[in-house]
């Protein structure tokens, strides 16, 4: 693995790897010294076009505890003020030492941009890219779901996968990158994903995704679900007349206290809730189902870092010009 | 291609006479061309056929095709205002290369082209490069803000003679004033050119709408914005009795639409580009801004009808939208790049490749889509004329056989922005003749044409032809 | 079990499987003798054939002392991310690290490998222990040690030693993790080199 930019077209092997070794780097973080020497001497710049400070804390996190120096970048500039250009600005990361770049930006395809050409030689990580994809944060979900999923089978989670599991996403797809990454990645897990949402918050295109679409999340619940995905809706989407009001989408689309009751009474006593964050408590939310005890949402950060820290290791500490072969003893 | 030089070879007096040359694909014959027109036509013409007081430059044409010089209805030269991405004279001087003898201008310069003074500047930079006709297209709004109407009129009366008129790069939304346009400009044979794009159906677009930009994240552009805008304006020219012209048709909707507009007799002619012709938007998924253009790559399907539009005349001419940018506005994210991709240089091998290697089309089709009906839809008299005895000498010789491989670096546009590049495609002009001057001789760049007027204003300047 | 394909090489069976168990049986009460008896002793098998060469030495040292629960003695310790070599191989994906229950602080850890060789698999596996907890005393068992060190480390208790020229490979196979033409198989081999 070169640079992790997409869910898309990570294969099986890739992401059951990844999810075992953030297994392996959870453990660091119950010890006394949440250190590992593995990354030492390397350097990870986080190259942030949007403002995150969660996402960068977290991947800031992870480099640190692999013992990675870390540069953090925040640049300049948006669609609207057009600071130095992205090439200029990943050059002179390159030229600073740079051995992976973090980089969350507004304009899909720009992680691709920097690992396509020759600007960089760096590892590059695609912390989020407009609407298209946000890999990290669909393995830290898959591996908050795994870790759900084999602990209610009684298997150990190392090596396995979603295989049966169903899984509802509910919100704003069309535009969301998580939505995008976690529909791949779970396919690819073996999961069954429903995503629900109004039409006008649905991609043309989205029938030929490897999932179900409903427009009702009643009935999507009662069909059953293991884990339900609440992904955040900006309120001000109604000026563009996306739906009508916050009123009428959270009535129809929020999952509210009603819909947390009809769990219990459908008897889905195992099912998780899940978001991304940060969360509109009210809109697609209710206070009381994100402060569930089915809800996941703190694990879901501490899961950020373990799969952060596993991402980088895998990206990192190898030599990166072979691809990574099956492991190999010398003593 | 042989040259036998036997003069001095200067403009205009010169005389050429090309042996062999099929003509429009069909059976060979020779061409003299004297004092800017075909002298003569026939078999084995002979030198002494010539009565020339000067010299005879032969040119060796077999295996050649000869085509009339081709006529681009939609071309932008940036200049005046972006010379950093093009200039009249780099322009010019790609279309030479690639076989044109006359492109209109699109207004969208900065100053934009809305008053007879910035057309008629245009026009100037036109004749003093002198490698093709340069016809500025008028905007049809002030400013392009689609507002109001600009004054037509007097761009079409002012020595540029305009009779394009367009806002292209954005669409006369307005129906109102849509309709206004079209009325006022029956009034000297005036044509508006329609860039057909539903502003608020657009907003913030960047690629097709449609499969692949629901995986990309990339804000869809839909066909129906570009249909439903030609669906009211056929209508419109239907109600109103005057001629439209719609810009790079790019969906298979929009094909549809014209037939049937056709079909009712209404005089809509239409356009479509080469690369339209050839590229779908699975080439979006590198995020390479080279392939960014408005309107965007479509599916396969919308290529494969606009082909055979194109083939059944539906679709009337090539247009090549030829749109350069500085190398800045391409090498970035793709929602900060800029849209458009070079054509002048390419259009005649992208559309050999497309259609008539496919059987589409035949070289004497290729004439009539490049050359004929491009011409008649900017009313220019003499160009697309049959390469008959007594015709203004504006024509091309092509080796269809060639193969070349595109390179944006070695292009005489300074936009570095195609598409194509890298890819081997077939056919290679040979040589341009612009009023029986070469431009292009051997596949390079000869002279301009010079003005007899500018000429003997230029004094003494006589004989020494501008060097490249 | 992970099943090994095995092309044939020019190879020399070294120690047999009985010879591995009476290796075993003497380290496990070397072991015992080194510690003069079971108290706070800890074994840490170094993944992968380590694991299960500690786990049989716990049975055993079980079978000599019943006051030990072997599996509660046992524990697994992966030195993937302490290796000094890591960015000149591709990416190795780390194995488990799993201590036993009452930890190592204070307890005599004896790290088990199957091969020593140049010594820098042990000196990662110090650096990992040390990042986990403070151990009273660390000592080292090995099924082989083939000579060629490269750091000064040596082991405390030695299965067999083998000479070896460099340019050979030590095989060690085990039924826990190897198997030849659907057969469990323990041993040690010296394959020529090339």
């Amino acid at each position: 693995m070169k640079h992790l930019l997409s869910t898309e077209d990570l294969s099986l092997t890739n992401a059951v790897r990844i999810l075992d070794t953030a297994e392996e780097m959870s453990a660091v973080g119950d010890r006394e010294v949440k250190k590992l020497p593995a990354l030492r001497g390397r350097t990870v710049v986080n190259l942030f076009f949007e403002d995150s400070t969660r996402t960068r804390i977290s991947f800031e996190a992870a480099a640190k505890r692999l013992s990675a120096d870390v540069i953090n970048f925040a640049a300049k500039g948006s669609s609207v003020s057009k600071g130095e250009s992205l090439k200029d600005t990943a050059q002179t990361l390159s030229a600073m030492g740079a051995d992976a770049v973090v980089i969350r930006h507004w304009a899909s395809g720009a992680p691709h941009r920097l690992a396509a050409t020759d600007w960089i030689d760096a590892a590059v990580v695609n912390a989020g890219d407009g609407t298209h994809e946000h890999p990290t944060q669909a393995l830290l979900d898959a591996f908050t779901m795994r870790r759900h999923w084999t602990k209610l089978s009684g298997l150990p989670s190392a090596g396995a996968d979603l295989k049966g599991m169903r899984v509802a996403i509910a919100g704003d797809v069309l535009h969301s990158r998580v939505a995008r990454s976690n529909v791949w990645l779970l396919r690819t897990l073996g999961a069954e994903v429903t995503l629900v949402a109004p039409p006008t918050l649905l991609p043309i295109g989205v029938e030929k995704w490897p999932c179900k679409v409903s427009y009702n999340m009643d009935e999507t619940l009662e069909h059953g679900v293991d884990a339900v995905m609440m992904l955040r809706v900006q309120g001000e989407r109604m000026n563009a007349s996306f739906f009508p009001s916050t009123r009428e989408y959270s009535r129809r689309w929020g999952f509210d206290d009603t819909r947390l009751r009809a769990l219990d009474s459908l008897g889905l006593k195992d099912t998780i809730i899940m978001h991304p964050g940060p969360m509109n408590r009210g809109l697609e939310i209710s206070a009381a189902a994100a402060d569930s005890p089915r809800s996941t949402v703190l694990a879901q950060v501490r899961n950020g870092v373990s799969i952060r820290m596993a991402a980088l290791y895998l990206l990192l500490s190898g030599d990166t010009r072979e691809p990574a072969a099956t492991l190999k003893e010398s003593k | 291609m042989a040259e036998q030089k036997s003069g001095n070879g200067t403009n205009g007096n010169g005389a050429y006479l090309i042996r062999g040359a099929a003509i429009l694909g069909g059976d060979a014959a020779d061409l003299l061309i004297r004092d800017g027109v075909i002298a003569a036509r026939g078999a084995n013409l002979s030198q002494t056929d010539t009565d020339a007081a000067d010299g005879v430059t032969i040119i060796d044409a077999d295996g050649l095709i000869a085509l009339p010089g081709m006529v681009d209805v939609h071309t932008h030269l940036r200049e005046p205002g972006r010379e950093d991405a093009e200039t009249v004279e780099t322009g010019t001087r790609a279309a030479a290369l690639g076989g044109f003898t006359a492109v209109h201008a699109m207004a969208n310069s900065t100053p934009v082209a809305d008053t007879a003074g910035v057309v008629e500047q245009v026009y100037s930079l036109g004749r003093a490069a002198g490698w093709v006709d340069v016809r500025p297209v008028g905007a049809v709004t002030v400013g392009l803000a689609g507002e109001q109407l600009a004054e037509l009129g007097a761009m079409a009366d002012s020595r540029a003679r305009v009779r394009m008129f367009s806002d292209d790069g954005i669409c006369v939304h307005d129906p109102v004033l849509m309709r206004r346009a079209l009325e006022y400009v029956k009034a000297f044979d005036g044509v508006v050119a329609q860039h057909a794009q539903e502003p608020r159906l657009t907003a913030g677009a960047q690629m097709n709408e449609g499969e692949v930009s629901a995986v990309l994240g990339l804000t869809g552009w839909p066909a129906v914005a570009e249909e439903s805008i030609i669906a009211r304006d056929v209508l419109l020219a239907q109600h109103v009795g005057s001629r439209l012209h719609v810009c790079h048709v790019s969906t298979a909707g929009s094909v549809e639409i014209i037939r049937w507009a056709k079909g009712r007799g209404i005089n809509v002619t239409a356009e479509v580009t080469p690369h339209h012709l050839l590229l779908t938007d699975e080439l979006v998924r590198s995020y390479d801004p080279v392939y960014k253009v408005n309107p965007p790559l479509r599916t396969d399907a919308d290529v494969r009808a606009l082909r055979e539009a194109l083939a059944d005349g539906t679709i009337d001419v090539v247009g090549t939208d030829h749109a350069p940018h500085p190398s800045e506005h391409k090498e970035c994210e793709w929602a900060q790049a800029a849209m458009g991709m070079t054509g002048l240089e390419t259009a005649l091998s992208v559309v050999q490749h497309a259609m008539i290697e496919t059987g589409l089309m035949t070289w004497a089709d290729f004439a009539r889509a490049t050359s004929t009906a491009p011409a008649a839809i900017g009313r220019l008299a003499d160009q697309g004329r049959p390469l008959e005895e007594g015709e203004p000498a504006n024509l091309i010789l092509v080796d269809p056989a060639a193969r070349w491989t595109v390179d944006p670096s070695a292009m005489a546009t300074m936009g570095r922005n195609s598409p194509f590049r890298g890819m081997e495609l077939p056919g290679k002009v040979r040589a341009t003749f612009f009023k029986g001057h070469p431009t292009v001789l051997d596949g390079s760049l000869n002279t301009p044409y010079r003005y007899p007027s500018d000429a003997a204003a230029a004094g003494t300047a006589a004989g020494t032809a501008a060097t490249i | 079990m992970t099943p090994v394909t095995q092309a044939p090489v020019p190879a020399r069976v070294v120690l047999n499987q009985a010879d591995i168990d009476r290796a075993l049986t003497r380290i496990a009460h070397e072991i015992l003798e080194a510690n003069k008896g079971s108290q706070d002793l800890v074994l840490l098998g170094i993944p992968r054939r380590g694991y299960p060469l500690a786990v049989r030495l716990a049975q055993k040292i079980a079978a000599a002392d019943s006051a030990v629960d072997a599996s509660a003695i046992v524990g697994q310790l992966d030195v993937t991310m302490f290796r000094d070599d890591l960015s000149h191989h591709p990416t190795r994906p780390p194995h488990r690290t799993q201590l036993p229950l009452t930890g190592i602080d204070n307890k005599v850890v004896v790290l088990i490998d199957d091969v020593l060789y140049s010594g820098r698999t042990i000196r990662a596996a110090l650096d990992a222990l040390v990042d986990l907890g403070r151990p009273r005393i660390v000592r080292l068992a090995v099924l082989v040690d083939r000579g060629h060190r490269e750091l000064p480390i040596r082991a405390d208790h030695v299965g067999k030693n083998l000479p070896t020229s460099s340019s050979e490979k030590v095989r060690v196979r085990l039924e826990e993790t190897d198997v030849i033409d659907g057969q469990p198989v323990n041993e040690v081999v010296i394959e020529a080199g090339a």
